[in-house]
């Protein structure tokens, strides 16, 4: 990174710090874009130039990691920048995040993920590109897993498009494995929930919608590990690294329960959870809210249950938020002519801090670990996710108290469709700091 | 990676529920569940109220006031009705329909609302295809609009000439309804439920009134879930035990533009589920037998009900223009009253 970003003093603060077992009052010191120095409070030497943040009664965290975002870039600028969405990260505490390759074009080459890194995209945080599984998303042609490796990707999938045919996914996994890359699916038996906009269920029938069949999601899952299974009795992964599946914004009580056997099967299997898929029904989707409409859709109350279990128990690896902007004019048509998706990055952590910690009683370094140590280990991205020394200095600063109510028009994104639009929030993001510069500062602050 | 097994741990909080901003405009009907029955029996009154007014008196009532009637998909009954009831009243109507507008440049419902009340409309009746169609007309135009059947959804102006029908058979000169007016009554609703909007407003209104409603079908065309739309809906799969225990049998077009590529057998349709002089005479020999219309003769009804002396299908046509004065009135009027209060 830079070699121009100085030295940063953060002191006065609570660090927590999950991946390391860090819970107390340390004061950090940043320099050069990593991590040099966590000392006792008041122990820090302030070199000459040194800026100083006071943390007192704040939270300090390794920065925020997302794996699953949409930032629209290349070819849907409209909807949103590398620029704005990245801004939009920043303020929501995220210094890194892994963007998907649903772009137009799609991002299934070394080119465009390249492309996507450029300083010239003016990101606030690190984008982390996921390549395409297979070429134009049409789950036919594997893409080169190398080179998209070594133009940067961190895992491939077919976002939105799932890889519906058993050799094609097979040889996917395959793949990916020998060349160290984790496999996202979305999973969807596209097959099954053609013309249908929400879950399939009461609400749909009496809204007068056509659904989408909750084993449209779990059966694709059941498959993929069954694939996964297949492929580690025939010995792959028996020497190096094991096939990673990893299942994307899991919504139904099924779909995690396979997830869970498989993991006790031993499998390396895992899955995220996005926030609204933890907080809302199908009950949400009201009088035909578009902000409501996403893929997968708002689930039954008992699968929307079923997910605060397994992030309370563990098998839930990482909140990931799927923010998926859309212009105003996109959403603001007929229910089912409406495209799925709502944005996140700037809610997840107050909605997470408001219901995971405060009203379930989930410890905040369990919840900090599913939004930053968690997903960061999900896609192997080194130095992230913690705050040890040399790792990156990316950091979050937070105050952990304080409520405020979430409006969709400060939104930094440059779409504002999202279902928490005057929401309240627990803990308020004061400072975003990635690779050692300040990317973000709340302007409510009192200096 | 280890995990920790599923604890049992009872979730107490979540977020609440939204609530219902809708109708935003008071003489809006969107659906029947917006209507209260107090709304249902002032209609009911309104409407005899309107036909029996002589006409050039009932001509004043609107005199030069405007409404659109927005049309997505083709109608005969509903659009007609709509329109004579407007032009009863001496409103100046005028019909967009999909086909010969800017909707086929692509403009958005959106746009051609606010179009339409740039022009000055002072309510928009809708058809549409889309379920929830009314809910983003209403709310981007803020017009009072009325909902005349948005895709798989509701059709409430249907729902309320079904209730007038069968209120002039079942209860005669009663108008003023209440939770125990159709006590007693059991109404069959037979054929394509799932992709039936007169079947949800008759399901979501008819057990407000204490009727019980079942339902029957094949499950393709009904399935299981329907049963818990509202309470007092059953479900019964056979149409003669459903028929025997009902005064009213509705039957249902199967909706071939909305089968989404469903395959179905006709002949076994016709076997289970085809209202029938002799399956009348045989389950039901008492019971009337309506249909929303369009029929189609031999299918799910035979020509020889359709004409025959139990039918009601023509006289729910014609309570259509009665009830939909009343509905085009109150648009016109309950904002204005809304408003001096």
């Amino acid at each position: 990174m830079s070699p121009l970003v100085g030295t940063l003093v953060i002191k006065g603060g609570h660090l927590i710090d999950p991946a390391a077992g860090v819970d107390g009052l340390k004061d950090l010191v940043l320099r050069d874009g990593r991590v040099a120095e966590i000392v006792a409070p008041g122990k820090a030497k302030l070199a000459n130039g040194a800026e100083v943040i006071d943390a007192t009664g704040l939270t300090v965290a390794p920065g925020l990691v997302d794996i699953h975002v949409h930032l629209r870039e290349p070819g849907q600028g409209h909807k949103e920048t590398i620029a704005t969405g990245t801004r939009a990260a920043a303020a929501g505490g995220f210094t890194a995040v892994a963007a998907m390759p649903n772009t137009t074009p799609t991002n299934d080459s070394p080119e465009i993920t390249r492309w996507m890194q450029a300083p010239e995209r003016g990101a606030s945080v690190r984008v982390f590109p996921i390549g395409a599984a297979t070429r134009a998303l049409k789950g036919e042609v594997l893409n080169d897993y190398a080179a998209l490796k070594a133009a940067g990707a961190v895992a491939v999938t077919d976002d939105g498009h799932p890889i519906l045919k058993d050799n094609i996914m097979r040889e996917v996994l395959l793949n990916a494995t020998r060349n160290g890359l984790s496999v996202i699916q979305h999973a969807e038996d596209t097959r099954v929930t053609q013309g249908a906009s929400m879950n399939a269920g009461m609400v749909a029938f009496r809204l007068g919608l056509r659904g989408m069949p909750p084993e449209a999601e779990y059966g694709l899952v059941e498959r993929d590990i069954r694939l996964v299974t297949e492929l580690v009795h025939a010995g792959v992964g028996k020497a190096g690294a094991q096939p990673h599946l990893h299942v994307a914004h899991t919504s139904t009580a099924q779909a995690v329960a396979a997830v869970r056997q498989a993991r006790r099967n031993g499998l390396r299997v895992t899955c995220e959870v996005a926030p609204h898929h933890f907080l809302l029904t199908e009950e949400h989707v009201g009088w035909y809210d578009t902000h409501a409409k996403m893929n997968p859709p708002l689930r039954s109350a008992a699968d929307r249950d079923a997910m605060i279990q397994g992030i309370l128990d563990g098998v839930v690896d990482a909140i990931a938020t799927d923010h998926a902007p859309h212009a105003v004019h996109e959403k603001e048509v007929e229910f089912e002519r409406a495209p799925n998706g709502i944005t996140g990055l700037e809610t997840a952590l107050g909605l997470s801090l408001r219901w995971l910690h405060h009203e379930w009683k989930m410890p905040l370094g369990r919840v900090l670990s599913l939004l930053s140590a968690q997903p960061a280990a999900l896609l192997n991205l080194k130095g992230r996710g913690t705050l040890t020394v040399g790792s990156y200095a990316d950091v979050v600063v937070f105050d952990p108290k304080a409520e405020w109510t979430f409006h969709a028009r400060d939104s930094k994104s440059k779409s504002k469709n999202t279902p928490f639009d005057g929401w309240g929030m627990l803990g308020k993001v004061r400072w975003t700091i990635s690779e050692g510069r300040v990317v973000f500062r709340s302007e409510s602050e009192v200096w | 990676m280890t995990v920790i097994p599923a604890l049992s741990r009872r979730i107490l909080t979540h977020p609440a529920l939204p609530a219902n901003p809708f109708p935003y405009s008071a003489g809006s009907v969107l659906s029947v569940a917006d209507l209260t029955l107090e709304d249902v029996s002032q209609i009911l009154a309104l409407a005899t109220e309107l036909e029996r007014e002589n006409p050039l008196e009932r001509d004043k009532r609107l005199a030069k006031r405007k409404i659109a009637l927005l049309f997505y998909e083709s109608s005969t009954r509903t659009r007609t009705s709509f329109e004579l009831a407007a032009k009863a009243l001496g409103v100046d109507t005028t019909l967009v329909s999909s086909l010969s507008s800017s909707i086929e440049k692509g403009e958005t419902l959106k746009d051609t609302g606010l179009t339409l009340r740039a022009l000055g409309a002072e309510a928009i009746i809708l058809r549409h295809p889309n379920s929830g169609a009314p809910w983003l007309l209403e709310r981007e135009t803020r017009l009072p609009v009325l909902n005349a059947g948005d895709g798989m959804h509701e059709h409430p102006s249907q729902g309320l000439l079904d209730l007038r029908t069968m209120l002039n058979h079942l209860r005669p000169g009663v108008e003023t309804v209440a939770a125990d007016t159709l006590a007693g009554v059991t109404v069959t609703i037979c054929g394509d439920i799932l992709h039936s909007r007169v079947a949800r407003s008759n399901m979501l209104l008819l057990p407000r009134l204490g009727a019980r409603v079942v339902l029957c079908g094949p499950a393709a065309l009904l399935p299981e879930v329907a049963a818990q739309a509202a309470p007092g809906v059953e479900i019964e799969r056979d149409f003669g035990r459903a028929m025997e225990r009902s005064q009213i049998v509705m039957m249902l077009r199967i909706q071939a533009e909305r089968l989404a590529g469903l395959q179905l057998d006709l002949e076994e349709y016709k076997a289970g589920y085809q209202l029938s002089v002799e399956r009348l005479a045989a389950h039901a020999p008492g019971a009337l037998a309506m249909h929303p219309g369009p029929i189609i003769r031999g299918l799910e009804i035979t020509a020889e009900v359709a004409d025959g002396p139990r039918s009601l299908i023509l006289e729910q046509v014609h309570h259509g223009v009665a009830i939909r004065m009343a509905l085009v009135l109150r648009a016109l009027t309950l904002g204005e009253k809304e408003a001096a209060r």
